[in-house]
């Protein structure tokens, strides 16, 4: 600095030199360290804050849900020779006995028990589907048809949510009747993870909707992955740099950000309405889902290709490879891992979504799994979407339940990915 | 022949195509190579020998009959697909039986898609005796069609599998074909991605035309009054699609309360985590903050509508608040804000790590503590991508769905009680398409037409917050 000093600064007064240990300098140094504390809470209690309600969320679901998988049961005993049951216990072994004991009769059988054991109106205690499960037990043990045979019956909603202790006054009573007699017992209701929707929350399961969201979230792998990993390394190996390819590159950004619903709607449009595919099937659900998750494989690939250093493609290149050898043996082998955690991360998202599954239709009653990918389908998040919606309490913790089962799903495959990234990834 | 049985026939043919190109072609380069002593015959012959002579490695001449085997006739047979029931149908009504059909459309289409049924096997109940009568015609004209196809689709593969055979030679090219299929391959892939938003434009902007026809433009952004039920009804369209209190709700619980929340928390925990956190507690906390971006929309919402909700409305009671509705904008709000923090943090965090470390050691150098660096100067310089993230988490925000389907109510209120209920435009969008699916009455059309804002208000929130991004971070490179 050639500039002489301002003339103001000869006329300043002596400066002194500052008091540290001064009452005011310890006090502002002391009131700036407290908002330095202050600050770093607010920072920790941010954090606390967004965890704490993670945490509050999983285990309000976790303590709801988890007597989802439960039910009551109620014992009841049958006097089976003395039940007007025409069916001849040694023909019961045969392939037909599913034919033979639906000529049984066995919902008047099971009410006619239920309402000896258990007083009148003892049906109502038991679930409408009590009659299967006596059926089940027939077809497994024809013998019992010549004895007197107590039975474990899943009871009704009212009594099964007596017995979570949430229940009307009503059904409170008669539970504790019925405990008092003894006859009642909780087991796992691995009916809940077998079966399908049903209109009484004590026979619902999940079985149907998890084979929907599986087919759905096969159709969308098939479609998303192949275009998704080839228009990636298009994109980066390839393309050159013009118009085209700078309006592929921001549709895929763009698509990336468009709101899910919008892909309901385009579904509508066009799957439904112009190609006129049918309708709730999880091939439309898995190709609008597919159209949703291939931006974000693109995105990924291309991270994931970019990450691979020029000179394995240059030493590729040295040794006599054509450019597509040199991309399909050497670049797309070292970059798939990432891909893969890109697609896991994708098919993560496209599982948990709801709302483009909506727009096509998917929020049927479907009462059976689907067979195939042409079936009205349903699947796990817009099932949950369904029970929530119901007015009886007894689908709160089904819909809490049905929640553990896609957060497990979500939360494996999310392990899985961050397990593949850190197992795979290389630094060049 | 079924379309399983013929697809399954040419992709074999394929497969034998390949297999005996590939021979050929290890012959002719096993030929070629005899006369040259000295070299690896046994292990690796077509690899190491056939170089010379061969251009290119077998496998190339395997897939180039391949693909000709493959390509024309999958190709025939994916268009014939489409124009066989046509034809199919055509065939049908020259039969005398389809003399008796009613001439006017719709019966005699579903006439005719009965006696399809029945002739494929898909059902087997005809309610109508003409039906019935068609069902052998059908059959008949099914049969003729779809073996015609196979025949001509097993005919195209043979031809185009001889062809590739013939041209099987030394120094054929065959990887250069190859290379250009694939090559095309790729670049089909990535032109889906500019078909999906020619789609998703198309039909936006179609089933508005088509609203808009019927509901003035100008009624639909500024009318005040929405209650499509009442059009539905045949009280006309007027006065019932003016979409701003909608665009208010989405606003209200999108861009205000929700950011409320996730501001703050965002922006803290990202400069906790930046600044304060021990690199063990940060690698532990990072994914955890993820976790909540991972859970699913649908469980949010039934969180705010079952947990969230009553609480609000309890509270609003007692604080004394009258009117609180148990669908409260409050509820919906606060959740989605939530799961708004980690996206509001990860971008926070991007932009205060890219500020230039030196400005920070300046900073410390100078005497300022560690917060007073944050706050006077890694804030200052990293606003531009924080406020680029904002944007992006409130576009994400005004998208979101199913927490507002499940927790926001379905009166269209212009107000600002956080207590009240309010509607947003995903909510009516969903409204409107899940009851009865006429496809052309208003009230169905307008879901198209609050879509396509909603496409355009995120799209420009996208398009600025990446140029805001952008512009910052050469603004430090």
């Amino acid at each position: 600095m050639s500039e002489p000093m301002p003339q103001a600064n000869h006329e300043a007064p002596p400066r002194l030199p500052t008091d540290w240990k001064g009452q005011a300098m310890q006090k502002r140094i002391s009131s700036r360290y407290a908002s330095e504390r202050r600050f770093r809470l607010i920072g920790l209690s941010a954090i606390v804050m967004s965890v704490g309600f993670l945490a509050f969320l999983l285990i309000s679901m976790l303590s709801a849900g988890i007597s989802g998988f439960t039910r009551t049961e109620i014992a009841v005993t049958f006097d089976f020779p003395k039940a007007p049951i025409m069916v001849d216990p040694a023909m019961l072994d045969s392939a037909n006995a599913d034919r033979l004991l639906s000529n049984a009769n066995l919902p008047a059988v099971t009410m006619q028990a239920a309402r000896t054991a258990l007083g009148k109106k003892g049906e109502d205690l038991l679930s409408p589907s009590a009659w299967v499960n006596v059926r089940e037990a027939i077809k497994n043990d024809p013998g019992i048809l010549q004895r007197v045979e107590t039975l474990s019956l899943p009871a009704s909603t009212e009594i099964d949510i007596a017995a979570k202790g949430d229940g009307t006054e009503e059904a409170e009573t008669a539970y504790a009747r019925l405990d008092e007699a003894g006859l009642v017992s909780s087991h796992l209701n691995m009916d809940f993870l077998t079966s399908s929707d049903a209109t009484d929350p004590s026979q619902v399961g999940i079985w149907g909707a998890l084979k929907g969201s599986l087919l759905t979230m096969g159709v969308t792998l098939l479609l998303s992955f192949p275009v998704g990993v080839l228009a990636a390394l298009y994109l980066e190996e390839y393309a050159p740099q013009n118009r085209w390819t700078d309006m592929i590159e921001v549709s895929i950004n763009n698509l990336a950000a468009v709101p899910s619903i919008i892909f309901g709607l385009l579904g509508l449009a066009i799957f439904l309405n112009v190609m006129h595919m049918p309708r709730s099937a999880a091939l439309v659900g898995g190709l609008t889902l597919a159209l949703m998750t291939m931006p974000v494989i693109v995105i990924a690939g291309r991270n994931a290709i970019k990450a691979v250093p020029p000179s394995i493609r240059d030493a590729a290149l040295g040794i006599g490879a054509s450019p597509v050898q040199v991309v399909f043996h050497h670049v797309l082998p070292l970059a798939l891992p990432g891909i893969m955690t890109g697609t896991i991360i994708g098919m993560a998202r496209a599982l948990g979504e709801t709302a483009p599954l909506l727009m096509i239709g998917m929020r049927a009653f479907i009462a059976s799994p689907p067979g195939g990918i042409t079936d009205p389908a349903t699947v796990l998040p817009v099932q949950i979407f369904l029970w929530s919606d119901e007015v009886s309490r007894g689908f709160v913790e089904k819909t809490s339940a049905a929640i553990i089962v896609l957060l497990v799903f979500l939360l494996s495959m999310n392990s899985i990915a961050i397990y593949l990234r850190n197992k795979f990834e290389k630094r060049w | 022949m079924s379309g399983i049985a013929i697809v399954t026939m040419v992709l074999g043919l394929g497969i034998i195509a390949w297999l005996s190109a590939r021979a050929k072609a290890t012959r002719l380069a096993q030929a070629g190579a005899s006369p040259v002593p000295n070299t690896r015959t046994e292990t690796g012959a077509h690899k190491a020998v056939s170089r010379p002579i061969l251009h290119s490695l077998p496998v190339y001449h395997g897939w180039y009959a391949a693909l000709w085997v493959l390509g024309p006739a999958l190709l025939f047979l994916s268009i014939w697909a489409n124009v066989m029931p046509g034809l199919v149908t055509d065939r049908v009504l020259q039969d005398p039986a389809a003399a008796s059909l009613p001439t006017e459309g719709f019966a005699r289409s579903a006439i005719l898609g009965e006696a399809r049924n029945l002739a494929l096997g898909d059902s087997n109940v005809a309610f109508d005796t003409r039906a019935k009568a068609l069902v052998e015609p059908y059959r008949q004209a099914n049969n003729f069609y779809s073996s015609g196809g196979g025949i001509v689709a097993l005919m195209l593969a043979f031809a185009g599998g001889a062809y590739a055979f013939t041209r099987i030679r030394p120094d054929f090219r065959a990887r250069t074909r190859v290379e250009r299929v694939v090559m095309m391959t790729l670049l089909v892939a990535s032109l889906i991605a500019i078909i999906t938003t020619v789609g998703i434009v198309a039909s936006l902007l179609w089933e508005s035309m088509r609203f808009f026809s019927m509901v003035n433009p100008v009624d639909f952004l500024f009318g005040t009054k929405w209650s499509p039920q009442s059009a539905a009804m045949g009280y006309g369209n007027e006065d019932a699609f003016g979409a701003v209190p909608l665009f208010w709700g989405t606003i209200f619980i999108g861009a205000i309360i929700a950011m409320i929340v996730a501001i703050p928390l965002g922006l803290m925990s990202a400069i906790y985590l930046t600044q304060y956190a021990k690199p063990a507690a940060r690698a532990w906390l990072k994914p955890i903050l993820e976790v909540l971006a991972g859970v699913p929309t649908v469980v949010y919402g039934y969180f705010a509508a079952l947990t969230i909700a009553p609480n609000m409305r309890d509270f609003a009671a007692w604080v004394g608040i009258s009117n609180a509705s148990s669908e409260s904008a409050l509820a919906a709000g606060l959740v989605m804000g939530v799961m708004i923090i980690p996206f509001v943090s990860s971008m926070a965090d991007d932009s205060i790590n890219s500020v230039p470390q030196s400005m920070r050691d300046g900073s410390l150098a100078m005497g300022a503590t560690p917060s007073e660096t944050i706050k006077q100067v890694l804030i200052p310089a990293a606003l531009p991508g924080v406020v680029g993230g904002v944007l992006l988490a409130v576009s994400r925000a005004i998208g979101e769905t199913m927490i507002v389907v499940m927790a926001a109510g379905l009166a269209a209120n212009m107000t600002l009680n956080p207590f009240a209920s309010v509607t947003t435009v995903t909510t009516q969008i969903v409204q409107l398409l899940t009851g009865d699916q006429e496809f052309d009455s208003a009230k169905t059309l307008a879901a198209f037409a609050l879509g396509l804002v909603l496409f355009i208000v995120t799209l420009l929130l996208n398009i600025v917050a990446l140029q805001v991004v952008k512009r910052y971070r050469e603004a430090y490179e």
